[in-house]
């Protein structure tokens, strides 16, 4: 989703109309957005499913006098739009005063100017679409004997366009589409059965790493063949990245400003202090075309940028939206994240990690002796991001002499964020941009608590 | 055009047998309308006030056609004849079809009444906030150490119309109550959350047999225990659950596993393991899609069948596994009622409703003082697993040690990690004092439905306990 371009000036139109409509002494926003999308499902060599839709939706947020009230609609129907104006007026009626609610208010600072459309998803014909899905059944059903079906071999693509608009004087549109991929294998032997999984996301079909995805699904499978329960130990474990980006996303959520203006970060009060080892330097960084999560503005409308939260281990700045910088006596960073269904909270477009020199290899060779998580589970469960205890189910493989080694399975790691970060041994040269918009790469952290037989 | 009331069905019938036969004209074998109208409404307190009122309305229609193995499917939120043709028209295409069949008339009116006492729209909006003070002062009134308080109450109304070419032609009328407190409390060590919710499938009448302050109460208490709490130990353990506390451990464990869909496709231990030995022989395992007033509770389906208790487990034997439309048509049975989906915008597919284990006969108090070193789980919060391996993790919000058959310390968070089939196999002791647990969202394939679990106290021998303490 990005550009200024108007491509399409309905909605636009519709936003302005609605903001034309505001009382006096309302303060005003609305967010406008339609998309369409089409999954493809093939399973046994065949369509299993094909789904198609159409979305509209109409998020309208007032403020009056300290006092917000919400409301949002699946349809933009001029009886819905006005009827959803309405609610929200009703809604703020009940809402009390909180002098630091209001809308955001243009900074002057100037988008980064990213082309992020790009319309080759729409040149793809259905047909397009079901052969990229039974391929890649195809293909993982044909890299491995061990493969013997596929769960889920998935083509998805969808294309949207959003506008929002405010009495303070806001008026953004962006569109844009992505398509992404996703498969399932499962490699059997004997009785045991394991399961893998491995996607792609781009903004456009031809950069889709199809072979990437079907090496790591069926290894992913294939490789945890024959894993058992470890012994429980203390042991230095390596992130691979996408386990990575789950452990820092979670601390940078933390580093949230309405987290920390809550007292709900266990961060909150360490601002320009080691919260972690010299070698971790994290930014959000939504200028950088290369990720998915590019944009040229934030859910406020405000310019998108690169926001450095550590560097050298070194806590720098927490994200802020409009009203958490307000609370906190500071700039809004363009951190406001939202759809129409909701209104601005405040997260990541981008996360980036500042990479390494170690390559994969060399990561493992440095580490000796340890376990690779390649895959983590129970994050919603057994992460508590204000207390900071950290407890999830892990697979993956042990590492001996520096090499990796025979698969385990059934285990937890434990710590807490706290230590984690100062635990953190290596950061690897690894880097690569998630299917999630997140540039990450391996992680190696030591004296983590192994939980198995 | 929609309907915006109670009294006749979502869409009008005439419409509703325009799209179906405009579906098979299309090519389809078999098709379906699936008619969706949502109206959200809560509120936020947080901070010692109303922080946001919010509301939502949604509706719009999924149609469904499938020819052979293929399912073409499109959704869209124009009700109007020609949006439900043009979506119906969208939908043949997807499954490709080329046949000309006709369907069976539609049977049945479409309509139903919402089944609770007072709509939770009709109660005024002061009324609500209020409930959200009282839970707050109550929570801060706990302790000294309670730093934040978060109240949510939440509402929800979904009526949906079902209508196929089988002719089914059927409607529910779905309203949900929620309220939930979170509290963090403050100490020396750092900071600690507490958390209850109740919901039901119900009105506004939830409170009246709820009292917002003594939940409110609980989850502050939860929090503040848990400032004294110690890391929880790494390993293996045996395992007491509270009863109520820990339904989700079976959700996950063999529920996911015994959905015929993962089944069919190879991705489930259980698979081909009807009449096998699956379980301790304590172990009763039901999901009932009519319980009540429980959370996961509904009339019909999202295929418009209506629920019914499937006994999947009985005394340890594998009986049977859940079915949606598709499943069952393949399997050549009838279906069990478990075909859901998030939203109109979604396909269905097999889903729980309300997942429990029966009572067994020990006094619950025995199985903790029959146990001499483990961990007692008061309370479980969500789970994950991977139906391939059996392999399931479930976290601990609220646990303590088990010293000399005696609970003792609290414990600090974590994952619990075991092996479906094991961990079934293990169950040494259920109690006679069965409850249901907290409300929960069930995510599959990214789609959310709500649920319900629940399972007196029972044992487990041996789970390993995802703690840092050796």
């Amino acid at each position: 989703m990005t550009a200024a371009v108007n491509a399409n000036p309905e909605l636009p139109d519709l936003a302005a109309s609605v903001v034309a409509g505001a009382h006096a002494g309302e303060q005003l926003e609305v967010y406008v957005s339609r998309g369409r999308s089409t999954t493809v499902k093939a399973y046994d060599g065949q369509v299993e499913s094909l789904r198609s839709g159409t979305t509209q939706a109409i998020g309208v947020r007032v403020v009056v006098d300290g006092r917000q009230g919400f409301a949002s609609a699946g349809s933009l129907d001029p009886d819905v739009v006005a009827d959803t104006v309405a609610e929200a007026r009703e809604n703020l009626q009940f809402a009390e005063v909180d002098p630091h609610q209001g809308l955001a208010h243009p900074d002057g600072v100037p988008e980064p100017g990213l082309d992020l459309v790009d319309r080759a998803v729409l040149d793809l014909s259905e047909d397009d679409k079901i052969e990229m899905a039974i391929d890649l059944e195809r293909r993982c059903l044909a890299r491995d004997p061990r493969i013997t079906g596929v769960r889920t071999s998935a083509w998805s693509d969808g294309w949207g366009e959003a506008a929002l608009a405010s009495t303070a004087g806001i008026a953004v549109f962006s569109e844009g589409g992505s398509c992404s991929v996703g498969v399932q294998p499962l490699a059997v032997d004997g009785d045991e059965t394991q399961i893998g999984y491995a996607g792609d996301a781009a903004r456009r079909p031809d950069e889709l790493d199809i072979d990437k995805v079907i090496t790591e699904a069926v290894e992913g499978a294939t490789g945890l063949l024959g894993a058992t329960k470890p012994a429980s130990d203390k042991v230095t474990v390596v992130f691979e990245p996408s386990v990575a980006a789950a452990f820092l996303g979670t601390v940078a959520g933390a580093l949230t400003g309405d987290r920390v203006i809550k007292g709900r970060s266990p961060f909150a009060e360490r601002l320009d202090e080691e919260i972690a080892v010299s070698s971790l330097t994290l930014v959000d960084d939504p200028t950088d075309p290369r990720s998915l999560g590019a944009d040229n503005h934030d859910g406020e409308g405000l310019a998108a940028r690169r926001n450095v939260l550590i560097d050298g281990g070194v806590l720098q700045r927490f994200l802020h939206n409009s009203y958490t910088a307000r609370r906190a006596q500071a700039s809004s960073t363009g951190s406001a994240v939202r759809g129409a269904r909701s209104t601005p909270g405040v997260g990541l477009h981008a996360m980036t990690i500042v990479p390494g020199d170690l390559e994969r290899d060399a990561l493992l060779a440095a580490v000796g002796d340890g376990v690779f998580v390649r895959g983590v589970n129970g994050l919603h469960s057994g992460v508590n991001p204000v207390s900071g205890d950290f407890s999830v189910g892990a697979y993956g493989h042990h590492i001996r002499a520096g090499e990796l080694a025979e698969p385990f399975r059934e285990a937890t790691i434990a710590s807490t964020l706290q230590r984690m970060l100062f635990d953190l041994v290596h950061v690897g040269g690894d880097f690569e941009f998630l299917p999630g918009g997140t540039g990450m790469a391996s992680l190696a952290i030591a004296d983590i608590s192994l939980s198995g037989t | 055009m929609p309907n915006g009331d109670g009294d006749a069905a979502l869409v009008e019938r005439g419409l509703v047998q325009a799209a179906l036969d405009e579906a098979l004209s299309a090519g389809g074998e078999w098709a379906e309308v699936f008619a969706e109208d949502r109206q959200n409404a809560g509120a936020l307190f947080d901070e010692g006030r109303v922080e946001e009122m919010s509301s939502s309305r949604d509706r719009g229609v999924g149609l469904r056609v499938t020819v052979g193995d293929t399912t073409g499917f499109a959704h869209t939120s124009d009700l109007t004849e020609e949006g439900l043709r043009t979506a119906a028209r969208t939908a043949a295409a997807g499954a490709r079809g080329t046949g000309t069949r006709t369907g069976q008339p539609l049977s049945g009116d479409g309509v139903a009444a919402p089944r609770v006492e007072t709509l939770p729209s009709s109660v005024p909006k002061a009324t609500k906030v209020d409930l959200l003070r009282r839970a707050d002062g109550a929570a801060r009134a706990v302790d000294d150490a309670i730093s934040q308080v978060t109240v949510r109450y939440s509402e929800g109304r979904r009526r949906i119309l079902v209508a196929n070419t089988d002719g089914v032609f059927a409607g529910d009328d779905q309203v949900r109550t929620l309220f939930s407190v979170n509290c963090v409390a403050a100490g020396d060590q750092g900071l600690q959350t507490g958390r209850e919710t109740v919901g039901y499938t119900v009105g506004f009448e939830l409170f009246d047999s709820h009292d917002v302050e003594e939940l409110a109460a609980r989850a502050a208490g939860r929090a503040v225990t848990k400032l004294r709490a110690r890391p929880a130990p790494s390993g293996e353990l045996p395992v007491v659950i509270k009863r109520g506390g820990g339904g989700v451990l079976f959700h996950e464990a063999c529920g996911h596993g015994l959905e015929a869909d993962l089944v069919r496709k190879g991705a489930s231990v259980f698979k081909d393991r009807v009449g096998e030995l699956v379980a301790s022989p304590l172990v009763t395992l039901v999901d009932d899609g009519t319980m009540g007033v429980e959370w996961g509770a509904v009339a019909i389906d999202d295929e418009g069948h209506p629920t019914q208790r499937n006994v999947l487990i009985e005394d340890g034997v594998l009986t049977d596994y859940m079915w949606d439309h598709l499943r069952s048509r393949d399997a050549g049975r009838a279906p069990s009622g478990n075909g859901r989906r998030q939203s109109y915008m979604h396909l269905p597919m097999v889903r729980m409703t309300n997942t429990f284990v029966t009572n067994g006969d020990t006094d619950p108090d025995d199985i903790v003082a029959d146990t001499s070193h483990g961990v007692y789980i008061a309370q479980l919060g969500g789970g994950q697993v991977n139906t391939a391996t059996g392999d399931f993790v479930f976290g601990m919000t609220e646990a303590y040690l088990i010293e000399d058959g005696q609970i003792t310390e609290p414990l600090r968070e974590g994952n619990l990690i075991g092996n479906g089939p094991d961990v079934l196999a293990n169950i040494d002791a259920i109690g006679n004092d069965f409850d249901m647990g907290s409300p929960g969202t069930c995510g599959k394939d990214g789609q959310g439905v709500p649920v319900g679990d629940g399972q007196p106290t029972l044992r487990v021998t041996a789970l390993t306990i995802g703690g840092t303490a050796s």
